[in-house]
């Protein structure tokens, strides 16, 4: 049986950002896209969501303090 | 409940656009205003000044830019480190299993050990099957690891026809819900000349070149053992497993850890099912499930001891050490070993090693950092001292 790793309670839910997105995102920060933390492509989420090297993923975590954060991670080799 | 969110946001809103507040409430607070707007019945100028109130304390509690967070999570984490115990060893409800608790285990979880000394897992099972004791103990059995040692009615050494004797006993395989099929099929598998006979089994030393009298008694009591010892069940990893009940269901909790083959199985409950091993969540689940569990795990094991840590200094140690992509550790082999300034890193731990290899390569210091500006005795870039003077040359 092959189970969907992303139904654990451990596993945040991860988005492919679409350009459009990123730019929109991204205009006002005062920081570049490589000081954004990483996640491996070999990760098995990326995997999972089918997402490249390069491409950014929207994070939205369960936060104790904040009921719901959004992070970002770009993806690295 | 949705349509007071939806009220309190539009009041947000509308706060932003006509006063330019800048309000960016975190969703909790969103909820906290809804329950407070039901449960105060507030008019709308009420809310409107209570959300006016909560920007002015929000504001007030934001760390302000340029704090040094991350000595003080080290301070918040290390105080309160020096107050636990030792060594406090057994699982909090399940006395039969070990479990490293306590300031070791604390150590375990910031330096991102690879083999910890007591991996456990949490078994769970999935909507249908959390009451079928049957099922829990089948699958129990299935995982644990049991040797021939387990099933044994009798075993005898036969020094005359250099044999060894296994009787089975039928009531505790049947008790152990094993299938004989593959008991005998793991004994074939491990003693090509073994002969099974029922519950009888009988596994002859395979005949070496050497007749010597002694050297074959020794060997018969080295096969004995091996044949005592033959797993018979059991999944790679896992040793002992001890089936609980909680109120509302049944819980396995294992010695050992596979998390991946665990999930992979019929029947489990694939949400809540974990392990306390950190890199093997970073492996099978990812690096964001890696640093929720170090989250996790450290609160756990801080609040075991009645040690209260505000949990957004656990977050950022989690933060930081999986910032990266990969689990890292706290120290000279992770964060603080990959620091980019010659001296922040000499400062740390082997000074010497650390200027030598830097004056063979060349290595510059860009001087950014808190540690080389105390070294060389300027400013540090921290607090007031990060902000500095620019020059408009325009009006020159």
């Amino acid at each position: 049986m092959k189970i969907d790793i992303q139904d654990h309670m451990l596993v945040p839910k991860h988005e492919i950002m679409t350009e459009e997105e990123i730019s929109d995102e991204f205009s006002d920060v005062d920081y570049e896209f490589k000081d954004l933390p990483k996640i491996k492509s070999h990760d098995p989420v990326v995997k999972a969501i089918g997402a490249e090297p390069g491409n950014v993923l929207r994070i939205t975590r369960e936060s104790q303090t904040a009921g719901e954060f959004v992070t970002y991670r770009i993806v690295e080799d | 409940m949705d349509d007071i969110e939806i009220k309190v946001r539009e009041t947000i809103n509308q706060l932003n656009e006509e006063e330019n507040l800048n309000i960016d409430f975190p969703e909790s607070y969103i909820e906290d205003l809804s329950k407070a707007y039901i449960a105060n019945d507030l008019t709308d100028d009420e809310l409107q000044k209570l959300i006016r109130k909560l920007k002015q304390a929000y504001d007030r509690a934001h760390v302000e830019a340029g704090e040094a967070v991350g000595t003080v999570a080290a301070q918040s984490v290390g105080e309160p480190g020096t107050q636990m115990t030792m060594r406090t060893f057994h699982y909090a409800g399940v006395t039969e299993l070990n479990v490293t608790l306590g300031l070791p285990r604390l150590i375990e979880i910031v330096d991102a050990r690879k083999d910890i000394a007591t991996p456990t897992m949490d078994i769970y099972f999935d909507e249908d099957r959390r009451n079928d004791e049957e099922f829990v103990r089948t699958l129990a059995n299935k995982i644990g690891k049991s040797t021939i040692n387990d099933v044994l009615l009798d075993f005898n050494l036969n020094y005359g026809t250099q044999e060894v004797e296994a009787i089975l006993d039928s009531k505790k395989i049947e008790e152990k819900r094993l299938e004989r099929d593959e008991i005998n099929a793991a004994i074939s598998k491990a003693f090509k000349k073994a002969e099974i006979n029922g519950d009888r089994i009988i596994v002859p030393v395979s005949k070496s070149d050497k007749s010597d009298s002694k050297f074959e008694i020794r060997e018969l009591r080295l096969l004995a053992d091996k044949v005592r010892d033959l797993q018979i069940s059991g999944i790679k990893g896992i040793g002992k497993v001890i089936i609980r009940r909680d109120d509302v269901e049944w819980i396995i909790h294992t010695e050992g850890s596979n998390l991946k083959e665990i999930l992979d199985m019929e029947g489990i409950d694939h949400v809540r099912t974990t392990t306390n091993n950190i890199h093997e969540i970073g492996e099978v689940l990812g690096i964001e499930a890696a640093r929720q569990s170090i989250i996790n795990e450290a609160q756990n094991t801080l609040s075991e001891q009645g040690l209260s840590v505000d949990v957004r200094h656990i977050m950022l140690v989690a933060d930081i050490m999986t910032s990266e992509g990969i689990v890292k550790s706290i120290g000279r082999h992770g964060i603080s070993g990959e620091k980019s300034s010659v001296l922040a890193r000499a400062a740390f731990e082997e000074t010497g090693k650390h200027l030598l290899h830097a004056s063979i390569r060349g290595e510059v210091d860009d001087l950014t950092g808190i540690i080389e500006n105390i070294i060389i005795g300027q400013p540090i870039p921290l607090g007031t001292g990060s902000v500095g003077v620019k020059m408009d040359y325009k009006k020159e």
